[in-house]
């Protein structure tokens, strides 16, 4: 017998053992109900105006790998099991085939983190057999006009981000805003959330200025010069104002307007004092554990997109605590029905919107270092929910779902 | 003694409760005609004076009426989680003696069983402080494992049971040893720990899990899980052992649990006219030695809620300071103080009526209250 030979021996004859002693224990406890949660996503940003802002590659993905670990200590209780099958597009990967692939592994609870086109394309290819959790796009319109029944957005709406912004600095006295906008259309579209909820709330915008990206790298070993000229000379020459509020999702200019404005104004929206859904130096109510496992597990801080995606998460492993099925029409009506209220360290439960299947959450105000005020503000009040003063509301809604 | 009645109440004029309380200060008055014959009662656990010796005019008084029977004062211990300290409360006078300085960010408390130490979980030094009771100095410090919040004791004394909010255990210490003996794994962030009467049974609640665990104590295995609202926060055994009620922070709930069962059997909803859902937070639970009467505490609401503990009915919201968190009746169970942290200061509630009587001020985010015999 070579020695090939007699290894493959030993392994067939270890194969057999280890499959007679699992079957051992499985006769003693029956095995665990497995489920596999899909996460699909595009390659994160790989720049940033701050070396601090630059996404990690694990971006998202290492929030829904925690929320998968957190159900499984729950599903030794339970006897649940949870796996998590990321999925990455590349440039021009249509993701219907990859939906299409996941649904062939059994998935029917899809996490994804994805531009809004993508998105609409990824529900209207999962169809009815899929729940589309989406933890990444803010569009207003995919909760609106656009918004279908087997989506459930789980991160806040740039409206949701503007108004929780807006009740802040209305209630500081910072009512006069100087605007400042990118020229890409996602920065247009946060100015445009950013100005609903002035007049909502009663800023005035006393002038609108737009920043144009004529291209050219970010990081450059001597910019800062010409930045510290830049900026002021940008900012000169405005009507007297309280506050500059920047819409710049592109991360252009808005992380280089802080101390650099001509006027020594405090600087909000996308960079100084910037509406979130998490932030690393976030300690209320019970966050620590939160921020403590995810250092320990992944040895970085949590971002927001890796909250939106644990909540994902959660609300997947709260939904089969209760209902033991992961059919696509369960979850949903779960998570539609009052017996759902999640927690997620943001002092209240959290709920769906059943208009259009928004979650309902404050807002944390963080300026980098601290979290300086939770929206909503507690002036602000609503006859149903003060969380629904943050968004657009059921009255104001486009959305019919189906 | 009756000097020492009048001059002691007298010195400690009732304060002005919260500005939504201004009946209160009448109320105050008739709760000191109530104590008084209890001060001037015949019961051996008096002598508070060695506790607090600090109080020089108290000491010269108990040595003038040596003798003399003394009052039945007990001892409050406030953990004030902001202010790193515990306010040490005279619950004659309702107020505060001295104040401890402990370590960082003092939350659970609870004293021995032989009233000899207060034991203070300072999580941000990962570890349980020992206070000696009569002299009110840091003494020792029990190996808690990383961040202790709550824990509770068994009815003998001996173990001490931590929730480890950080790696999802339940730690388990012999007291007298001063030495970890155990170790249970449990749900995610492991918050409210109760213990059944008889000591058999521990149950421990997990925050994110949203459920009790019920843990037998010999074996100190898992021998039931019970599902309940999002984030359960703490478990209380009626003194029969013939219930157990664990509060729904996030859920607003508290489910009322058959221990024998492992079922949930009733749940306990809150709503206070004006006051949006979601402010309804409960924490605290108290139940008093008779079964009849539940006490819990409701967070943001400002409000305990009274409840029939036999039909599970509330019978009565009474208004308190901001984010009320965690309670504890006198041995006597004829008051309950209750921790406000938002407005640093501690409810009295007169319990047969039913009434808050006074506020005392105490330190930065009061969080819990023990109450001792002496």
């Amino acid at each position: 017998m070579t020695s090939r030979a007699r290894i493959a021996v030993a392994l067939c004859l270890s194969a057999v053992l280890l499959t007679a002693g699992l079957a051992r224990v499985q006769a003693q406890a029956p095995p665990p109900a497995e489920f596999t949660i899909g996460y699909l996503h595009r390659p994160p940003a790989k720049s940033a105006i701050s070396l601090l802002e630059v996404p990690a590659p694990n971006d998202g993905v290492a929030g829904a790998e925690l929320a998968v670990a957190d159900n499984n200590t729950t599903g030794r209780f339970l006897g649940q099991h949870f796996t998590l099958a990321p999925v990455e597009l590349k440039d021009g990967d249509d993701p219907a085939a990859a939906v299409a692939a996941l649904a062939q592994r059994g998935v029917t609870l899809l996490l994804a983190d994805l531009p809004a086109d993508d998105l609409i394309k990824t529900a209207d290819a999962g169809a009815t057999r899929m729940l589309v959790f989406n933890v990444g796009a803010t569009d207003d319109r995919l909760r609106e006009e656009d918004c279908r029944r087997a989506v459930v957005h789980v991160g806040p709406t740039r409206s949701m981000l503007a108004d929780a912004l807006a009740q802040y600095l209305v209630w500081k006295r910072w009512s006069r805003w100087l605007l400042v906008t990118g020229s890409h259309p996602n920065d247009k579209l946060f100015a445009d959330a950013l100005r609903r909820a002035g007049g909502r709330f009663g800023a005035k915008i006393v002038q609108e200025r737009t920043f144009e990206d004529t291209g050219g790298a970010r990081r450059t070993d001597s910019g800062i010069v010409q930045v510290q000229r830049q900026m002021p000379v940008f900012t000169q020459s405005a009507p007297s104002y309280d506050v500059l509020v920047a819409a710049d999702e592109s991360d252009v200019f808005a992380a280089y307007l802080p101390y650099r404005t001509w006027d020594a104004r405090p600087v909000a929206g996308s960079a100084g004092l910037v509406p979130t859904s998490w932030d690393a130096s976030f300690d209320q109510w019970g966050a620590v554990q939160l921020q403590n496992r995810f250092i320990k597990a992944f040895s970085r801080r949590m971002s927001a997109l890796d909250m939106q995606a644990w909540t994902a998460g959660r609300m997947i492993g709260e939904a089969l605590a209760h209902i033991h099925a992961a059919d696509a029409k369960s979850v949903l009506d779960f998570l539609n029905s009052p017996a759902f209220a999640l927690a997620a360290f943001k002092g209240q439960k959290l709920t769906l919107r059943d208009w259009n299947q928004q979650l309902r959450q404050p807002i944390l105000l963080a300026d980098g270092r601290t979290v300086v005020s939770v929206s909503p503000q507690e002036e602000f009040l609503h006859q149903v929910s003060e969380l629904d003063t943050l968004g657009v509301d059921r009255p104001e809604t486009k959305c019919r779902l189906k | 003694m009756t000097v020492t009645v009048t001059s002691s109440n007298s010195s400690c004029p009732a304060k002005a409760g919260h500005p939504v309380n201004t009946d209160l200060a009448g109320l105050h008055d008739r709760s000191v005609v109530t104590g008084s014959p209890a001060f001037a009662g015949d019961d051996e656990r008096g002598g508070y004076w060695r506790a607090l010796p600090f109080i020089c005019f108290i000491i010269a008084i108990a040595f003038a009426f040596a003798g003399a029977p003394a009052a039945r004062a007990y001892t409050a211990y406030v953990s004030n989680e902001k202010g790193n300290t515990v306010t040490v409360i005279d619950t004659e006078k309702f107020a505060p003696v001295k104040t401890i300085k402990v370590g960082q960010r003092p939350r659970g408390i609870d004293i021995t069983q032989d009233g000899k130490f207060v034991l203070v979980a300072v999580g941000d030094d990962d570890t349980i402080q020992m206070i000696d009771a009569a002299t009110g100095e840091i003494t020792g410090t029990l190996p808690s494992g990383p961040d202790p919040e709550f824990f509770a004791q068994d009815p003998a004394g001996k173990y001490l049971y931590v929730a480890n909010e950080n790696d999802n255990t339940v730690t388990i210490i012999d007291i007298e040893k001063r030495a970890q003996v155990g170790d249970v794994q449990v749900g995610v962030e492991p918050e409210g720990i109760g213990i059944s009467p008889d000591g058999k049974t521990l149950v421990n609640t997990s925050e994110t899990t949203n459920m009790a665990h019920f843990i037998d104590t010999q074996t100190r295995r898992i021998v039931a899980n019970v599902l309940v609202d999002a984030r359960p926060r703490f478990a209380a055994f009626k003194s029969d052992g013939s219930e157990l009620w664990v509060s729904a922070e996030v859920g607003g709930t508290v489910s009322v649990i058959d221990p024998a069962k492992h079922a949930v059997t009733a749940k306990i909803s809150f709503a206070v006219p004006g006051l949006r859902a979601e402010a309804i937070q409960p924490v605290g639970i108290n139940i008093t030695k008779d079964g009849k009467t539940g006490f819990v505490a409701l967070g943001p609401a400002n409000r305990i809620a009274v409840i029939d503990a036999v039909t599970h009915q509330v019978e009565k919201y009474l208004l308190v300071g901001q984010r009320v968190w965690h309670m504890a009746f006198t041995p006597d169970e004829k008051y309950l103080l209750a921790t406000n942290g938002l407005t640093n200061d501690v409810s009295v509630i007169d319990v047969p009526a039913r009434k808050v009587i006074k506020t005392i001020q105490v330190g930065d985010l009061p969080w819990g209250v023990v109450i001792g015999n002496r």
